[in-house]
C-alpha cells in the first residue's frame, strides 16, 4: 500500500495516537486540520440553516419575522408601557433600540448555538475524528448568516424612522466583527464548559437576559444608570454594542477607549476559548 | 511490562512491510462520574464533602498486535468486551490512556451507535456532510455520490429527511458510506446485522471485494460465520484483555468453547 514510507514529519496519511497530558494538542497539525476541514463546517451550518424551519409555514422568512417581532415586543416593553416621556427623538429610540436588539440576539444566538454545539453533536463525535472547535464555530456561522437579513430589516426601520444616512455608518461592521469573535470565544468556554455542567444549559438564557439589560441596548450607552457608571464600561458589549450603535445609528464615530476595548475583549474571549476549548476537546468523548 | 502473555505473533509477517496499524501496549480507561449526567449541584456536594466521583472502567487493557496490509481481522468477544473501544481508539476517536497507536492509511469507520447523520437533514446531506468530516473534498465526495446512492438503494429518499428512513435504510446507508469512501483501512462494527437478507448478500460480497482488493479491515461482530468467512486472522477480546490471536478457526473454537463453559456454569448456578 501507499503508506510504506515512514516520514511521518511528511507523510500525512500516518497517524499516531498517543495518551495525552492534559493540554494543549499540538497546535500547528491542530489548526492545519482545522483549516482543512473548514468545508465541513461551513457545509454544516449552510445544511442547519436549510433543514431550520422546513417544517414551519412560513420557512426562510422566519429570518425577517424574528428581528421584527423581537423589535415589536421591546417597543411595547420600553415605550408603551414605560410610558413613552421622551417623544422628541422617539424615532431615534427606536432605531437604537432595534439596532442593538438585533446585534444583541446575534451575539446572545451565537453563543448559546455554539454552547450546544458540542453536547448536541453526541453521534458525529463518537463516530469521526476532527478537530472539535469546527462544532462551534460552524455554529457561529450559522448564526452570521441568520443575522445577515436582520440588517435589511434594520436599513428598513432606520429609514422609516426619518433618521439620516451617515458616511460613518459602514465602519459599523468593524464593531460586527469583533462580535463575532467575541461570540465565538464565548461559544468555545461555554462549549466545553457544558460537556462537565449540563446545567450550564439551562442557566445560560438568564445569563443572557441580564447581559442584555447590562448592556447599552435599550438605553444609549451614556445614558448608563448613574449607580452602574463606575463598572457598567467592564461589561464587554459596552464597548462592542455601544460603538455598533453609535456608528449605525447616529453615525458618530466612537472614542478610541470604545475600539480598544472592543477588540481588547474580542481577542481576550477567543484566545482564552479557543485554548480552554482545545485542552479540552479530546476528553469530550468520554464524557459525552 | 505487556501483562497479554497469550498474544501471539502474527502471522504471514513479510520483512521490510510496515503494519497497516501498530497497536503497541493500548490501554483505555473511562473515567466517568457515577451520575449518569454530571450536574454542577452534584460537584459541588461533592467538593464541599472532598470526595473525587470518578469510577475508572477498564474498557481496554494493555493490548498490543499488528495488523498487516491486506489484512482482514475479526475481532470477537462478548458485550462489554472493548471491542468498539478499541475500534474507537484505532479510529482515533478516542485517545489511548497509555500506550501507543501507529495507523498507516486513512481510516473510514462504520461504528455501531449510529454513524453521526443529523436526523433533520436528507440522506444526500448527510453523506457529504460525513465525508467532508472525514476530510474529503467536495470534488471527491460527488465522484463518489453516485456509487453510494446506487448501492445503498434508496432511490428518492436519499432526497429525503432521514427522520423518515427505517433502521434497515439507515444502516444501509451507513454501510454504504464507509465502504465507498475508499479508505485504507476500514473499520466495521457489527454492520451486517441490520439489513435485509438481500442487503447482507450485497455487503458481504462488496466487502469479499474490499478483501481481495487487499484492503485492511477490522470486522467487528458476533455473527461467527462471516468472521469466518471473510477474515484471515482473528482477535478475541475479553473483559478488555486480548485472550488470543491466530486463525479465525481456532479462535473462534476457542471463544465458543469458553462461552459454552461459562454458559453451563450459569446454567448449574441457576439449578442450585
Amino acid at each position: 500500500m501507499n503508506a510504506t514510507s515512514v516520514d511521518e514529519e511528511f507523510n500525512p496519511s500516518v497517524h499516531v495516537y498517543e495518551p495525552h497530558k492534559v493540554g494543549l494538542p499540538a497546535l500547528r497539525p491542530y489548526f492545519k486540520a482545522l483549516w482543512q476541514r473548514r468545508e465541513f463546517a461551513a457545509e454544516m451550518s449552510r445544511t442547519n440553516i436549510r433543514a431550520a424551519n422546513t417544517n414551519t409555514f412560513f420557512g426562510q422568512v422566519w429570518l425577517v419575522l424574528n428581528p421584527l417581532l423581537l423589535a415589536a415586543v421591546y417597543y411595547l416593553l420600553v415605550d408603551i408601557i414605560a410610558g413613552g416621556s421622551s417623544k422628541i427623538d422617539a424615532g431615534e429610540r427606536f432605531a437604537h433600540m432595534c439596532g442593538g436588539l438585533f446585534a444583541f440576539y446575534y451575539f446572545s444566538g451565537a453563543m448559546t448555538a455554539g454552547a450546544a454545539s458540542v453536547v448536541g453533536g453526541g453521534k458525529l463525535l463518537m463516530n469521526q475524528s476532527f478537530p472539535r472547535m469546527l462544532l462551534p464555530l460552524s455554529a457561529v456561522r450559522t448564526a452570521f448568516f441568520r443575522f445577515l437579513p436582520t440588517l435589511v430589516v434594520y436599513l428598513v426601520i432606520h429609514l422609516a424612522m426619518r433618521q439620516p444616512l451617515h458616511w460613518a455608518m459602514l465602519l459599523a461592521p468593524a464593531f460586527l466583527i469583533m462580535l463575532t469573535v467575541f461570540a465565538a470565544g464565548m461559544g468555545m468556554i461555554f462549549a466545553a464548559l457544558q460537556v462537565y455542567f449540563r446545567d450550564t444549559t439551562s442557566f445560560l438564557p438568564y445569563f443572557v437576559r441580564i447581559w442584555l439589560y447590562l448592556s447599552p441596548v435599550l438605553w444609549f450607552a451614556e445614558q448608563a444608570p448613574e449607580k452602574f457608571k463606575g463598572f457598567i464600561q467592564y461589561n464587554p458589549l459596552y464597548p462592542l454594542i455601544g460603538g455598533w450603535a453609535d456608528l449605525l445609528v447616529r453615525g458618530d464615530i466612537p472614542k478610541w477607549q470604545m475600539w480598544a476595548g472592543g477588540g481588547f475583549w474580542a481577542i481576550v474571549a477567543f484566545v482564552i476559548g479557543s485554548l480552554f476549548f482545545m485542552s479540552r476537546e479530546r476528553e469530550f468523548v468520554v464524557r459525552l | 511490562m505487556s501483562v497479554s502473555d497469550t498474544e501471539k505473533k502474527p502471522m504471514q509477517k513479510s520483512p521490510s512491510d510496515i503494519p497497516a496499524v501498530k497497536v503497541q501496549d493500548v490501554s483505555i480507561t473511562y473515567r466517568t462520574t457515577f451520575e449518569r449526567v454530571p450536574t454542577f449541584k452534584s460537584a459541588l456536594v461533592r467538593f464541599g464533602r472532598g470526595e473525587r466521583a470518578v469510577r475508572e472502567v477498564k474498557a481496554v487493557q494493555n493490548v498490543s498486535f499488528d495488523v498487516n496490509h491486506g489484512t482482514t481481522i475479526g475481532i470477537i468477544g462478548a458485550n462489554g468486551a472493548g471491542k468498539s473501544t478499541l475500534m474507537r481508539a484505532v479510529a482515533g476517536i478516542l485517545p489511548p490512556t497509555s500506550g501507543r497507536i501507529e495507523v498507516h492509511g486513512r481510516v473510514s469507520t462504520l461504528l455501531s451507535l449510529g454513524v453521526g447523520f443529523n436526523a433533520a437533514l436528507s440522506g444526500k446531506e448527510n453523506v457529504v456532510l460525513g465525508g467532508l468530516a472525514a476530510g474529503l473534498s467536495r470534488k471527491e465526495i460527488e465522484a463518489r455520490y453516485e456509487e453510494i446512492a446506487e448501492f445503498a438503494e434508496l432511490g428518492d429518499f436519499m432526497e429525503m429527511p432521514m427522520r423518515t428512513y427505517s433502521s434497515g435504510m439507515f444502516s444501509r446507508l451507513a454501510f454504504s458510506v464507509a465502504v465507498h469512501m475508499d479508505p485504507d483501512i476500514l473499520l466495521i462494527d457489527e454492520a451486517l446485522s441490520a439489513g435485509d437478507a438481500s442487503f447482507k448478500t450485497k455487503a458481504a460480497a462488496k466487502m469479499s471485494e474490499l478483501v481481495t482488493n487487499s484492503r485492511t479491515m477490522f470486522l467487528v461482530s458476533h455473527a461467527m460465520s462471516s468472521v469466518r468467512e471473510l477474515c484471515n486472522d482473528c482477535i478475541w477480546l475479553h473483559k478488555g484483555k486480548l485472550m488470543m490471536r491466530g486463525e479465525p478457526n481456532e479462535v473462534i473454537q476457542a471463544y465458543t468453547k469458553f462461552l459454552q463453559v461459562g454458559e453451563a456454569e450459569a446454567v448449574s448456578l441457576e439449578d442450585l
